[in-house]
C-alpha cells in the first residue's frame, strides 16, 4: 500500500505522470523472447488539476491511446509512476470530501483489489469507436449500468434513476424511450452520448477521453463536443482528452500536450502553445492544418520524412530525422530535456 | 435535351439514383446537376451518408447491382456516358475519368508489387506499346506525386499510408484521364501527410489543366483545394457556386450551419454553433425541403414544397428563406403571398445583392 | 470545483433531481428490462429467420427435420390407438397371420416385418424419437463444453489456451469412430453415454478450436475493455459479454454435432457394439446378421427405410447448418443493405 502523501505531487494537481514508459515486444513467440520493442510511450510527465483538461494530440500511432489506457489501468506501465489523488481512493479517505486537494497520493500500481474498485468509480474512459464499443446484445440500460451493476451500486430502481438522469444530461430525452432500446436502433452521435454517459455514470472525476469525436459526423461532432465541455464544467470532470486535430483540442481544452513518437514534445496553455509553438514539430502540425478560408494562403509544413514506428529507436532526439532545425548537436546528444521557456510553456528542444 | 458539343467538359443534369433494399428505395441521389469546365476543382461536401460516393459512382458508371438509376444525364465533351456499350465504358473509365476511391490505400492488392500493378492498368487500356515504355511511365508518375521511383518494385505492405494514397493517385493519373474523382483522398492520413498530398494533387491539376472533383466532409480541405463546391444533403445539391462566395457568404442555413460547426486553430476562438437533429433517413425523407426539421429558418411552406434554386450571382442554394434574404425568415403570410403570385424564385435571384 | 454529492449508493448521482419518468418503479422496470430483451432477441430471430429463409437447402432441411419429428410422435400416437402392442411393438411384437418372416409391405404392414416378425414402420417411428434425442443430447454437451473452453481459452491465453488447445489437437489426431468401437467393446454404451462420450469428444475436440478462435475476436472488441474499465472482472466479461456473442456459432455447430452423432450411432448399432433394444442402425443390424442383406433388392424394406431415414436426417442437419452458416457469417451472405 503505497500512500505516499509527501510525493512530490504537484499541489492540486488530481493526477501527475512521472517518466511514465510502456514498450510493446515485437516478434515475440510462445518460446522466443523479444529481442525488439516498440517504444509506444517513453518518459511522460505531466499533471492535471481537478477540472482541468489536457489536450494530448499528435500524429496516428504517436502512443495517445496508450497512455490514456495506462492512466485508466488498462494497461500495465513498463516503467514510471502515475500519482492519483483521487476521492474515496486512499484507504482512510471519506469518499464524499469534496476537498480533493486533502486527499494523499495513491500510486497506481498499488491499486489492486476492494481499492481497484473504488479507483474505476473515480477514473473513468470513453472509447474512439461509438460503433465498437458497446455490446450489441445490450440494451442501452444495460450498457450504462454495467458499472453501477458489476459495483453492486445501488437497487435496480436506484439504477433505473440514475441512468435516466445521465441519459437526461447528456441530452437523450425523453430518457424513457431510451433506456431500452439497442445500439443499433441509435445513431452514431447518440451512441458516442451513451459512451459519455457510461463514463459519467460514477461520477468519476478524471475521464480520458480517446478521440470521442473523431468517428462522427459534422453535426454530432458539434454537439459532442459542446456537451462534454458543459458537463467537465458542471460536474467539475478533469479531462485527458486525445485528439489528432489541433483544431478540436484548441476548442476542448485549457492546456495542450504535443507527442511525438512516444515523447511529449511540448506542453503549454491551449492559447499560449497555438499562438507561440516553440518546438519544431508542434509548428509543422499547427501549419498542416487547413484553413476553412479560401482566401488564405498556407506555408507547407516545415518538416522531412513520415512518422515510423519507434521500434529501438536511437538515443537521439526522436524527432532528429525529420526536424529542419537538427543541428549536430542533436545528432550527438540523447533526447533533449523537457524545459519551461516560459511560464508554464515547456518544450524539449535543444535548438529552442 | 440533345447533347452539346461544343458545351461544358463534363455536364451532369437532373442525376437520380435509387438503391433498391429490403427496407424500400434508398433515394441516395436526387435531381444533382452540375456542370465542370477544364482545369476546375469542385468540392463536393456533405455530412457522411448524403450522397457523395453515390455521385461519383455514377460519373464512372460503376454502381452496385442494386442500383437503379432513375434519372437525368451525363455528358463528358458532349458524349452522353450513360448510352456507351459495355465495351466503350471500359475505355471511358480510367481514360477519361479516373478515381480515387475512398480508403483506396487499402486498396491495392498485397501480394503484387506496387508498380506493377500501375504497369498492368497501362497495359490494359493499351497505353504504351512495350513494357518498357509503361515502366518509364510509372516512374514518371511516381516522381510527379512525390514518390521515389525507385520503390515501384517494393510491396504496397512496405508503404506507409501517405505513399499508399499517393501510388494510387499515381494509379489514377496511369492513363492521362480528362476528369479526376478524388473520393475522400486523405481521410484517415493524418495532417502533414495530407497536406502534402493536396499539395501534390492540385499541384499536378494545374500543371496538367485537368478537372478534378474532391469529395469531402471536411470543408477546410475543400476550401484549400478547390474553386468551386457544391454542398450536398439528402442526396441534393442543395448549394453551389465559387469557393470563396460560399464560404464568405453561404445561401443556405444548411451550409451556414456546416461552416459554424467547424472549430479552427486560428482567429477567435468563438463558439461552435452546429446542428441539431439527425440526417434524414433517406428512404422515407422529409417532404418539402429534407432539411426543414432541423433548419432554424423553416416555416410552413418548407415543410410542404421542396424550395426552387435562389441565386445571388453565380452562386445558388434551393431554400425558401436563404440567408441573404434578411437575418430573419420571412413570415408564414408573406411567403405565402409571395408564392401565390408565384414570384418567390425571381424575387430570390434579385435580392440581396 | 464541484464534487458531486451523494445519492443512495451511487456515488455522483444528484439527488432532488426528478429521475425519469415517474412511472419507472422496480417491477416496472425490470418488466420492460425483459421486454427488450426479448424483442431484441424476437427482432434478431426475425432478421435471422429471413435470410435462413432464403437459403432453398434451409428450407429442405427444416421441412425434412419437421417431417420426422411428426414421425416421432406419431408412434406413440399410433401405439395408443390403431395398433395393438402385440403385434405392433418395435421389439417384443410379432406379426401373427404371416406365412413367413420377414414379409414384403401390406396393407397390415406397410413397411413389411423384419425376420423376426416385428413390423418395420413401427421400429422406424419408435427410433427416430431417440435418434433426436440423442443427437440433441450430444449436441448440447459438445456446445455446453466447446463454448465454455473456447471462451476460457481465449479470454485468458497462455497456458489455459495452450492447455486446451493441445487437448483439442490431440481429441482430433484421434480416429472418432474407432475410439468409440474401443469404448463400446470395454463398456456398455446405451444411447444416453453414447452421447455424452460423442458430446465431450467434439465439446473439447474442434468445435472448442473454432469457437476459441471466434471468441478470440470478440475478445478484442472495445466493449470489453469498456467493461474493464466499468469495473467487470473476468467472469462477468466472460459470461455476460464473450459468451452471449459466441452463441449463434454454437448453434450452428450443434447443428454439425447432431449429424455427427446420428451417423456414430448408426455405425456402432450396426457392427452391434451398442447396449440399445432398437435404433435405425439395429435395424439394419439386425437385416444384415440374417444375411439377408446378400439377397440383393429382394429384401429392400428391411434396408431402404433405416438407411434413408439415416441419411435424409444426417443430411438434414448438415444442410441446416450449412444454412444458418449463412446467417452467423456476414461474409458468404448476399449483400442486403
Ligand atoms: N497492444 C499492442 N501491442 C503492440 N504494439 C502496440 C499495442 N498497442 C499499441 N501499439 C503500438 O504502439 C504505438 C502507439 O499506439 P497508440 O495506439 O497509442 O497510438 P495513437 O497515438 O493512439 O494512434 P491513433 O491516433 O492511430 O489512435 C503504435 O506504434 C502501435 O502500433
Ligand atoms: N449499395 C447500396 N445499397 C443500398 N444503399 C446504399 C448503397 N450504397 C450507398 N447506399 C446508401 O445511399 C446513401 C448515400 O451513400 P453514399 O455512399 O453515396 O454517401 P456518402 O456521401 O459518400 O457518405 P460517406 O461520407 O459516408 O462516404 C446512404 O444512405 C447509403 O446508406
Ligand atoms: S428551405 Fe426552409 S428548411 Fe430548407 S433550408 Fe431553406 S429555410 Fe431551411
Ligand atoms: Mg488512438
Ligand atoms: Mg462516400
Amino acid at each position: 500500500m503505497a500512500i505516499t502523501g509527501t510525493e512530490p505531487l504537484h499541489t492540486g494537481a488530481l493526477l501527475s505522470v512521472a517518466g511514465l514508459t510502456k514498450r510493446f515486444p515485437v516478434g515475440r513467440h510462445l518460446f522466443r523472447k523479444a529481442t525488439s520493442f516498440i517504444h509506444a510511450v517513453d518518459d511522460v510527465t505531466f499533471d492535471l488539476e481537478p477540472g482541468g483538461s489536457l489536450g494530448l494530440v499528435g500524429e496516428s500511432g504517436c502512443g495517445k491511446t496508450t497512455v490514456g489506457k495506462l492512466l485508466v489501468k488498462l494497461l500495465e506501465p513498463t516503467s514510471g509512476e502515475i500519482l492519483f489523488r483521487l476521492p474515496g481512493l486512499a484507504d482512510h479517505a471519506v469518499p464524499d470530501d469534496p476537498s480533493e486537494l486533502n486527499e494523499p497520493a495513491v500510486d497506481s500500481a498499488s491499486i489492486e483489489g476492494r481499492q481497484l474498485r473504488a479507483f474505476r468509480r473515480r477514473a473513468q474512459m470513453i472509447f474512439q469507436d461509438p460503433y465498437e464499443s458497446m455490446n450489441p446484445r445490450r440494451t442501452i440500460y444495460d450498457t450504462i449500468a454495467e458499472p453501477l451493476s458489476v459495483q453492486g451500486m445501488g437497487t435496480l430502481l436506484d439504477r433505473v434513476d440514475r441512468v435516466s438522469e445521465i441519459l437526461d444530461q447528456v441530452g437523450l430525452t425523453p430518457p424513457a424511450t431510451f433506456l431500452f432500446r439497442h445500439p443499433h436502433e441509435l445513431s452514431g452521435g447518440q451512441r458516442q452520448r451513451v459512451a459519455i454517459a457510461r463514463a459519467l455514470v460514477v461520477g468519476p472525476s478524471f475521464v480520458v477521453a480517446d478521440e470521442p469525436t473523431s468517428m462522427l459526423d459534422v453535426s454530432s461532432r458539434t454537439g459532442i463536443m459542446n456537451l462534454m465541455q458543459g458537463l467537465a464544467q458542471d460536474l467539475g470532470v478533469a479531462y485527458l482528452y486525445v485528439t489528432h486535430d489541433l483544431a478540436v483540442a484548441r476548442y476542448m481544452c485549457h492546456r495542450i500536450a504535443v507527442m511525438y513518437s512516444g515523447k511529449i514534445v511540448e506542453i503549454g496553455e491551449t492559447e499560449e502553445l497555438l499562438k507561440n509553438p516553440r518546438h519544431p514539430y508542434t509548428r509543422a502540425l499547427l501549419s498542416a492544418v487547413p484553413l476553412p478560408d479560401p482566401g488564405s494562403t498556407r506555408e507547407p509544413p516545415d518538416i522531412r520524412g513520415e512518422l515510423t514506428a519507434p521500434i529501438d529507436p536511437p538515443a537521439r532526439c526522436r524527432f532528429f530525422d525529420r526536424c529542419p532545425m537538427a543541428t549536430e548537436n542533436c545528432r550527438t546528444s540523447p533526447h533533449p530535456p523537457t524545459e519551461e521557456k516560459s511560464p508554464g510553456h515547456w518544450v524539449a528542444c535543444y535548438e529552442v | 435535351m440533345a447533347a452539346k458539343i461544343n458545351g461544358p467538359l463534363l455536364k451532369v443534369e437532373d442525376l437520380t439514383l435509387r438503391y433498391l433494399t429490403r427496407g424500400g428505395e434508398v433515394r441516395a441521389v436526387e435531381g444533382v446537376s452540375f456542370e465542370l469546365e477544364q482545369g476546375q476543382a469542385l468540392g463536393l461536401v456533405g455530412e457522411s451518408g448524403c450522397g457523395k460516393t453515390s455521385v461519383a459512382n455514377s460519373l464512372m458508371r460503376l454502381l452496385p447491382d442494386n442500383a437503379r438509376l432513375a434519372g437525368g444525364q451525363v455528358w463528358l465533351r458532349g458524349e452522353d456516358i450513360f448510352a456507351l456499350e459495355e465495351d466503350e465504358v471500359r475505355e471511358y473509365r480510367w481514360r477519361r475519368v479516373a478515381m480515387v476511391f475512398q480508403a483506396a490505400m487499402n486498396s491495392l492488392d498485397p501480394v503484387y508489387k506496387v508498380g506493377q500493378q500501375i504497369v498492368e492498368a497501362i497495359e490494359a487500356h493499351e497505353i504504351e506499346g512495350t513494357i518498357s515504355a509503361a515502366r518509364e511511365r510509372v516512374a514518371r508518375l511516381f516522381r510527379l506525386v512525390g514518390l521515389d521511383p525507385a520503390l515501384m518494385d517494393r510491396y504496397p505492405h512496405e508503404f506507409s499510408g501517405g505513399m499508399r494514397q499517393r501510388a494510387v493517385i499515381a494509379m489514377a493519373l496511369s492513363c492521362d484521364p480528362a476528369v479526376i474523382i478524388a473520393d475522400e483522398p486523405t481521410t484517415a492520413l493524418d495532417v502533414i501527410v495530407q497536406d502534402r498530398i493536396l499539395r501534390e494533387l492540385k499541384a499536378i491539376q494545374q500543371q496538367l489543366n485537368m478537372a478534378i472533383i474532391y469529395i469531402s466532409h471536411d470543408i477546410a480541405v475543400v476550401a484549400e483545394v478547390t474553386d468551386r463546391i457544391g454542398v450536398m444533403y439528402a442526396g441534393h445539391l442543395v448549394e453551389y457556386g465559387n469557393t470563396a462566395d460560399v464560404f464568405r457568404a453561404p445561401l443556405h442555413p444548411y451550409t451556414d450551419a456546416l461552416l459554424g460547426s467547424f472549430p479552427s486553430v486560428t482567429g477567435e476562438r468563438r463558439p461552435l454553433a452546429g446542428l441539431s437533429g439527425e440526417p434524414p433517413n433517406l428512404i422515407d425523407p422529409p417532404a418539402g425541403c429534407p432539411f426543414h426539421p432541423r433548419c432554424p429558418r423553416a416555416t410552413q411552406i418548407c415543410q410542404e414544397e421542396f424550395p426552387p434554386q435562389a441565386w445571388e450571382g453565380t452562386q445558388w442554394a434551393k431554400c425558401w428563406h436563404p440567408m441573404n434574404a434578411g437575418a430573419e425568415a420571412p413570415s408564414d403570410v408573406e411567403l405565402e403571398a409571395a408564392s401565390d403570385v408565384g414570384i418567390v424564385e425571381q424575387s430570390a435571384h434579385g435580392e440581396g445583392g | 470545483m464541484i464534487t458531486p454529492p451523494n445519492y443512495p449508493g451511487i456515488p455522483g448521482a444528484s439527488p432532488g433531481t426528478p429521475p425519469g419518468p415517474p412511472d419507472l418503479d422496480v417491477g416496472n422496470s425490470r418488466f420492460r428490462l425483459a421486454l427488450a430483451r426479448i424483442r431484441l432477441a424476437w427482432r434478431s430471430f426475425r432478421g435471422a429467420w429471413s435470410i435462413y429463409l432464403e437459403s432453398r437447402i434451409g428450407v429442405l432441411s427444416l421441412l425434412i427435420i419437421g417431417m420426422f419429428a411428426l414421425m416421432a410422435v406419431a408412434h406413440p400416437v399410433l401405439m395408443l390407438t390403431i395398433w395393438d402392442s402385440g403385434t405392433y411393438d418395435p421389439v417384443t411384437g410379432y406379426a401373427f397371420g404371416q406365412s413367413q418372416q420377414p414379409a414384403s409391405p401390406s396393407w397390415r404392414h406397410p413397411l413389411g416385418t423384419d425376420p423376426l416378425g416385428r413390423d418395420v414402420l413401427s421400429q422406424l417411428l419408435w427410433s427416430t424419437r431417440s435418434e433426436f434425442v440423442l443427437g440433441i443430447t450430444a449436441a448440447l454437451v459438445t456446445v455446453a463444453i466447446a463454448t465454455t473452453v473456447g471462451a476460457v481459452a481465449a479470454y485468458y491465453g497462455g497456458i489455459i489456451d495452450a492447455f486446451f488447445m493441445r487437448l483439442a489437437d490431440l481429441i482430433i489426431a484421434l480416429p472418432g469412430i474407432s475410439l468409440l468401437i474401443v469404448l463400446s467393446a470395454l463398456f456398455k454404451l446405451n444411447l444416453f453415454y453414447l452421447a455424452l462420450v460423442i458430446g465431450v469428444l467434439g465439446g473439447f475436440g474442434g468445435t472448442a478450436i473454432i469457437l476459441k478462435s471466434q471468441a478470440l475476436s470478440i475478445k478484442v472488441k472495445p466493449y470489453i475493455e469498456a467493461a474493464r474499465v466499468a469495473g467487470g472482472g473476468h467472469f462477468h466479461i466472460i459470461l455476460v459479454h464473450i459468451i452471449p456473442n459466441l452463441l449463434p456459432l454454437s448453434l450452428l455447430y450443434m447443428m454439425f454435432t447432431v449429424t455427427s452423432a446420428i451417423f456414430a450411432e448408426a455405425v456402432l448399432s450396426f457392427l452391434g457394439l451398442l447396449d440399445v433394444r432398437m435404433s435405425w442402425g439395429i435395424m439394419i443390424h439386425t437385416a444384415n446378421t440374417g444375411g439377408y442383406l446378400m439377397g440383393g433388392t429382394r429384401y429392400w424394406w428391411l434396408v431402404v427405410p433405416a438407411g434413408a431415414s439415416i441419411t435424409l436426417l444426417c443430411s438434414a442437419f448438415y444442410m441446416g447448418g450449412r444454412a444458418l452458416d449463412e446467417v452467423v457469417n456476414p461474409r458468404l451472405r448476399r449483400r442486403h443493405d
